[in-house]
C-alpha cells in the first residue's frame, strides 16, 4: 500500500497574525513555521494505516521553496519513508496545487492519498476535492475514522447534523478533521533516521503542468477589531442588562 | 447568458437557513452584475421543494433530477451540475459553505477548470471577492478569470433572500450521469438528534468550553442554561476535543461560524481559532473565573466569576424573567 500525504507549512496555529500596513502580506519575522495541523493528522493516519497492514509506504509531498525541506523533515521524522519538494517561487492557486499534485499521484500511482482538509493560513479547503476530480478519484472529505480491508476503505466523516459514513474501493483521497487521531511526535531516533531519507527537490516547471494562477489575492487588510465592553457583577446583573439594556431576553 | 447559478441544497425536501441565504448571496451578486439568478435543485423526486425555490425571487429554477442524486454524494453531483454549468453558460456558480457546499463545489470547479473562492463574506468592487483568512486575522481581496467561477458564501455574512409573489418557472433536466464514473458508496447517516435549534439558524447560542470539565456538567450545568434561553447550544474545540460534547457543536476556524444575536460563551478562554467561528456575532457575553482570558476582549458583557455559581443562577434569573 503506498500512501500519498501532500502537505503545506503554514505559520504555528497558535501565532498572532499581522497584516502588513501596505496589504501585501502578512508580517513573517517572529513566526514559527509548522506543519500545517491537519496534515500532521494526515501523516499520522497514513502511518497508522501502513502499520496496521505491517508493510506500505509513505510519501510525503509539498509545493514550495527550499526551506519548507525544513517541515519535510519533521514529517520524515514521524515516520514517513521518503518526500518530494516540488519548488515553486510564485503563488499558486488551488488548482494549480492540486495539478501539481495530480501529475505526482500520475508518476507515484499512490493507493491512497490523505492529506488536510484546509490548510489553517487561506483556510481555503479546496485541493482534496480539486485533485480526486482530476485523478477521477472518490473523495471521503472531513474524515473522523478510516478502515481499510482488502482494497475496500470506509470513511465516517463529520458533516452537518450527524455523522456519515461512505465507502469506496481504492484508490481515492481522503482529507482529515480534527478528530481522526491525535499525531504522534518525531522521536530521537526518527529524527536521526530523518536525516538519511530521501528528499527529492523538483522544480515545478519541469513537471509540465499549467501553473497560472486564476486566483490571485490582490490585497490583505485587518478586520476592523471588536472593542471590549464593560464587566458586570454578577449573574443576576448580566441577565438584568441582557433584558432590559440589549433587549435580547 | 451571464448568469449566477445557485445550487440550492435542500435536506430531505427542508430549505435550510443556509439555502436561504445562498440565494440571497446569488440574487446580490447577480444584482450587481446586471444579470439573472437562476437557481438549481438536484435530487429525484423534488418537484415540491424545487417549486418552494422558485418563489424566493429568483429568475427561474433548474430541477436537475437522476437516481444517483437521491442522495448527496460529491462525484454524481459534480458531473451532473458540471454538465448544466456548461449547458447554460453561467458565470458564477455559487453555494453555502456547508459540509455539502465545502466538498462539492471545489469538486465542481476542478471540473470546470474554473477557479474558486471559498468562504466569501462580501463582493467587491471590479469583480472583486472579499473572504477571511488566517482565522479571519486577515481579509482578503481576491480576483478570480476565467469564464466561469465558482464560489461559497460564509451563511454570517448575507441577508436570507425574501419571499416573493411571483414563482419563477420551474424547468426538468434530466441530469447526465455516466454511472461507470461514480465511485462512492453511502452506507449510512447518523444523525444527531436535538430538539434545539440547529447552531447556524439561532438567534441565541450558548457554547461551553474547557471550564466545564465534563460532559455531564455540560448536561447539568449548561443546557439548563441553553434551554432557559431558548438557545442552540456550541462549544469550543478544547471541549469537543475533550470529548464532552459531539464534534458538531464546534464552533471555530475548522468548525461552524456562526453569527446569533445574542452569543453566550461559558468557561471558553477565547483561543484565535474560536475567535474566528464567532466574533461576528451581534453582542457577545463571556462568563469565566480568569480576568485575563482573551475572550473578553471581544465581549460585550464580561462576568468574572465562577461558572458552577453563575450560570445556575442566570437560569433562576432568566425563568423569573419569563414568569413575570
Amino acid at each position: 500500500m503506498k500512501i500519498l500525504v501532500p502537505t503545506k507549512r503554514v505559520p504555528d496555529p497558535a501565532t498572532n497574525i499581522q497584516v502588513l500596513p501596505d496589504g501585501s502580506g502578512i508580517a513573517t519575522e517572529n513566526i514559527k513555521w509548522v506543519i500545517n495541523p491537519f496534515d500532521e493528522i494526515a501523516i499520522e493516519e497514513a502511518l497508522r494505516v501502513k502499520e496496521r497492514l505491517g508493510s506500505g509506504e509513505v510519501v510525503l509531498a509539498a509545493i514550495g521553496q527550499q526551506s519548507w525541506q525544513e517541515q519535510l523533515r519533521t514529517g520524515l521524522a514521524m515516520g514517513a519513508d521518503r518526500a518530494i519538494l516540488v519548488l515553486s517561487e510564485s503563488a499558486l492557486d488551488s488548482l494549480g496545487i492540486a495539478s501539481v499534485l495530480a501529475k505526482i499521484a500520475a508518476d507515484e500511482q499512490p493507493d491512497l492519498v490523505i492529506m488536510g482538509k484546509q490548510a489553517i493560513d487561506d483556510d481555503s479547503n479546496q485541493v482534496g476535492q480539486m485533485l480526486a476530480e482530476m485523478l477521477g478519484w472518490p473523495q471521503a472529505t472531513f474524515a473522523s475514522k478510516v478502515e481499510i480491508k482488502e482494497r475496500r476503505c470506509t470513511v465516517v466523516r463529520e458533516v452537518d447534523g450527524g455523522l456519515e459514513t461512505l465507502a469506496f474501493t481504492l484508490p481515492g483521497v481522503i482529507t482529515t478533521d480534527l478528530r481522526l487521531n491525535e499525531p504522534r511526535y518525531a522521536s530521537l531516533p526518527g529524527i536521526m533516521k530523518a536525516r538519511k531519507k530521501e528528499l527529492k527537490e523538483v522544480p515545478a516547471e519541469s513537471l509540465g503542468v499549467d501553473l497560472t494562477p486564476l486566483l490571485k489575492v490582490k490585497e490583505l487588510r485587518a478586520p476592523s477589531k471588536r472593542q471590549a465592553g464593560r464587566k458586570v457583577a454578577s449573574a443576576a446583573e448580566l441577565v438584568s442588562v441582557l433584558h432590559s439594556e440589549a433587549k435580547l431576553i | 447568458m451571464s448568469e449566477v447559478l445557485v445550487f440550492a441544497e435542500h435536506k430531505n425536501g427542508h430549505l435550510p437557513k443556509t439555502t436561504l441565504v445562498a440565494l440571497g448571496a446569488g440574487l446580490e451578486l447577480a444584482a450587481k452584475y446586471g444579470t439573472k439568478c437562476v437557481a438549481v435543485v438536484a435530487g429525484d423526486g423534488i418537484e415540491e421543494v424545487a417549486t418552494r425555490v422558485a418563489g424566493y425571487g429568483v429568475a427561474a429554477v433548474v430541477m436537475l433530477e437522476h437516481p444517483a442524486l437521491k442522495n448527496y454524494v460529491a462525484d454524481a453531483h459534480a458531473q451532473a451540475l458540471a454538465a448544466l454549468v456548461k449547458e447554460l453558460g453561467v458565470q458564477f456558480v455559487l453555494a453555502s459553505a456547508t459540509a455539502v457546499g465545502k466538498d462539492l463545489m471545489p469538486r465542481l470547479a476542478a471540473r470546470l477548470g474554473a477557479p474558486m473562492a471559498s468562504e466569501v463574506v462580501a463582493f467587491g468592487d471590479e469583480g472583486t471577492l472579499i473572504r477571511p483568512t488566517y482565522a479571519g486575522n486577515a481579509l482578503a481581496t481576491v480576483e478570480l478569470s476565467g469564464p466561469v467561477k465558482v464560489i461559497t458564501v460564509r451563511s454570517t455574512a448575507f441577508e436570507v433572500a425574501a419571499p416573493s409573489e411571483n414563482a419563477a418557472p420551474v424547468r426538468k433536466v434530466d441530469a447526465a450521469i455516466d454511472p461507470s464514473a461514480l465511485k462512492t458508496e453511502l452506507v449510512s447517516f447518523e444523525e444527531t438528534k436535538s430538539e434545539r435549534p440547529q447552531l447556524t439558524e439561532a438567534r441565541i447560542v450558548v457554547s461551553g468550553g474547557r471550564g466545564l470539565k465534563s460532559g455531564e456538567n455540560f448536561k447539568t450545568v449548561l443546557e439548563p442554561l441553553v434551554d432557559a434561553m431558548g438557545a442552540a447550544m456550541g462549544a469550543s474545540r478544547a471541549a469537543v476535543d475533550a470529548g464532552f460534547v459531539p464534534n458538531d457543536l464546534q464552533v471555530g476556524q475548522t468548525g461552524k461560524v456562526v453569527a446569533p444575536e445574542l452569543y453566550v460563551a461559558v468557561g471558553i478562554s477565547g483561543a484565535i481559532q474560536h475567535l474566528a467561528g464567532m466574533k461576528d456575532s451581534k453582542v457577545i457575553v463571556a462568563i469565566n473565573k480568569d480576568e485575563e482570558a482573551p475572550i473578553f476582549s471581544v465581549a460585550d458583557f464580561g462576568l468574572v466569576a465562577d461558572l458552577f455559581k453563575a450560570v445556575p443562577e442566570m437560569v433562576e434569573e432568566v425563568k423569573k424573567l419569563k414568569q413575570s
